[in-house]
């Protein structure tokens, strides 16, 4: 596949002129890190990762269930991915063993997803689409779907980023400043649906978690205060997004994995950086 | 009128009752102090007060307004979480850096706003939870096990600290502890808790009731130690006055010579 091309003009210059598919990917990228960046922080501070992959691994049932009742796949997938996520956080508000009870519930969403997906004739080739994603088919209208639903869970976290935080830090502190933990942990478990739904184009179910997990885990290295962590997980997953893009263009790798692959360089940088600063 | 009561307070949990018909009243300007063996709802009654609880049973009202400051019992930041000392004081409510400032100092920890929560000492971080507590200028201090790890110098220094800003404020202090010594010098009344009231008074009353005696049996020989010689039944009542300070500290040093 050409990405590139390259056009030599009369005066021997040299441009690269960007493929539109290619600029799509890019954005799609970027736009996902702005709701990637601060939820992921979220998602390492209150140890969230299996919770996220649950909630991703529901996403394949979305899929599923989209394709065989005619419904747009995004709206499957956010359907899904919000009944897991509720489930799962009203299982943990009810002290549910949660280590042994995410295992069951992630692997079991994504085991039915895939038994159900078999079932819709003509899928069976798309399915690596949408377990690693597919960033280079990202059509103008993805991308709205990514940017508006991106840009809805920042908002979201922003607006709620004190009450968020100071109920992360101890429940019993934001009880008593008049805030509601339980609101705050709703409002992270609606922005982690939208997130899974948003990002299963870009990196696929699989590797979803991933993209929340890393950049913020690289971050952490690297930040003295939560917004600077938020700030430079976003940074660096959109980053990650761009070298991942470049890397499967340059290679022919898939694109997804390459995100992901070049995401854990830059944890692997960042935390030798950390370790030399002390 | 009390900054805080309760109401034959009920709290059960599943099938177990944590408190069992608690009445007590928190006046402006004294220091209260919950005693009690481990799970005997120390928490659980300071949990309830603040509103985290819901009772099962009675009453809890809180004075119209009323400002409180709160300290938890165990506060683990994890290190995952970066987060300096002066960020953490702008949470949930952002404070300017002068007041930030100001309020570190107050507790002895002018400078520090930089430091990481993580890289502070046991002490350093009991007297940042209190800075928090204390940039709502709280008519009411709540602190739950506020020494639970200080070591005795620590937790003297933290004592004397409450005081200080009890002096200085005027707010009233409530906390929990099962630390006798230092606990019976800085209160000016006592509660025993066992899941319901065992006793309350001037600190020493509590410790010659037979009730106190109950619930602190063996772990608590130097304590009753402390007292015995001065036990007197008509002193009983004129609770909190310098007499009784003196006869405790005299008790104090008798207990260690």
């Amino acid at each position: 596949m050409t990405a590139m091309t390259t056009i030599t003009t009369t005066t021997g210059t040299t441009t690269i002129m960007l493929d539109d598919f290619l600029i799509r990917a890019a954005l799609a990228g970027i736009g996902l890190s702005l709701a990637t960046g601060p939820l992921g922080s979220f998602v390492v501070w209150r140890r969230m990762a299996y919770f996220g992959d649950a909630t991703a691994h529901a996403a394949v049932l979305g899929v599923a269930l989209a394709l065989m009742s005619g419904l747009p796949i995004g709206v499957g997938t956010l359907a899904v991915a919000l009944a897991m996520a509720l489930t799962v956080s009203t299982l943990a508000a009810k002290g549910w063993a949660m280590d042994t009870t995410l295992g069951v519930m992630a692997h079991a969403a994504l085991a039915f997803g895939l038994v159900a997906i078999s079932f819709v004739p003509g899928v069976r080739s798309d399915l690596q689409s949408f377990l690693f994603g597919d960033i280079l088919a990202v059509t103008p209208r993805d991308l709205a779907f990514i940017w508006g639903g991106a840009a809805l869970v920042a908002g979201l976290l922003v607006w709620r980023w004190q009450a968020l935080l100071t109920a992360t830090l101890n429940e019993d502190l934001a009880h008593a400043s008049g805030l509601n933990p339980d609101r705050e942990r709703l409002v992270l478990t609606l922005a982690l649906a939208v997130v899974v739904a948003v990002a299963l184009k870009v990196v696929g179910a699989l590797l979803i978690a991933a993209m929340l997990i890393i950049p913020a885990a690289a971050a952490r290295a690297l930040a003295r205060t939560p917004e600077a962590m938020a700030a430079g997980a976003t940074a660096i997953g959109a980053a990650a997004a761009l070298a991942g893009l470049g890397l499967s263009m340059w290679q022919d790798t898939p694109a997804g994995p390459s995100i992901v692959t070049a995401a854990a360089g830059a944890f692997a940088l960042a935390a030798a950086i950390g370790r030399l600063r002390g | 009128m009390s900054l805080i009561s309760a109401e034959n307070l009920v709290v059960r949990f599943g099938g177990t009752e944590a408190l069992s018909g608690v009445s007590l009243a928190i006046e402006p300007g004294e220091i209260v102090t919950i005693l009690g063996p481990n799970g005997s709802g120390k928490s659980t009654l300071l949990r309830a007060l603040l509103g985290i609880v819901k009772p099962s049973a009675g009453r809890v009202t809180r004075a119209p307004g009323l400002r409180i400051g709160y300290v938890p019992q165990k506060l683990a930041v994890d290190r995952a979480m970066p987060m300096t000392a002066r960020r953490f004081l702008s949470l949930p409510v952002a404070v300017g850096d002068a007041g930030a400032e100001a309020a570190l100092a107050r507790v002895g920890l002018e400078g520090l706003g930089g430091r990481q929560m993580s890289a502070l000492s046991g002490g350093q971080f009991q007297r940042l939870m209190l800075a928090r507590a204390l940039l709502t200028r709280p008519q009411i201090l709540i602190l739950d096990e506020p020494t639970q790890g200080l070591d005795q110098p620590g937790e003297a220094g933290f004592y004397r600290l409450i005081e200080e800003v009890r002096r200085d404020t005027g707010a009233a202090v409530l906390m929990v502890s099962h630390d006798l010594h230092v606990v019976m010098a800085a209160s000016d009344r006592v509660i025993c808790l066992n899941h319901h009231i065992c006793c309350e008074g001037a600190p020493r009353v509590v410790s010659s009731a037979p009730e106190y005696r109950a619930l602190f049996g063996l772990g608590t020989q130097g304590a009753l130690a402390l007292y015995q010689h001065v036990h007197d039944h008509s002193h009983d009542h004129d609770g909190h006055d310098g007499h009784d300070h003196d006869h405790h500290h005299h008790g104090h040093d008798h207990h260690h010579a």
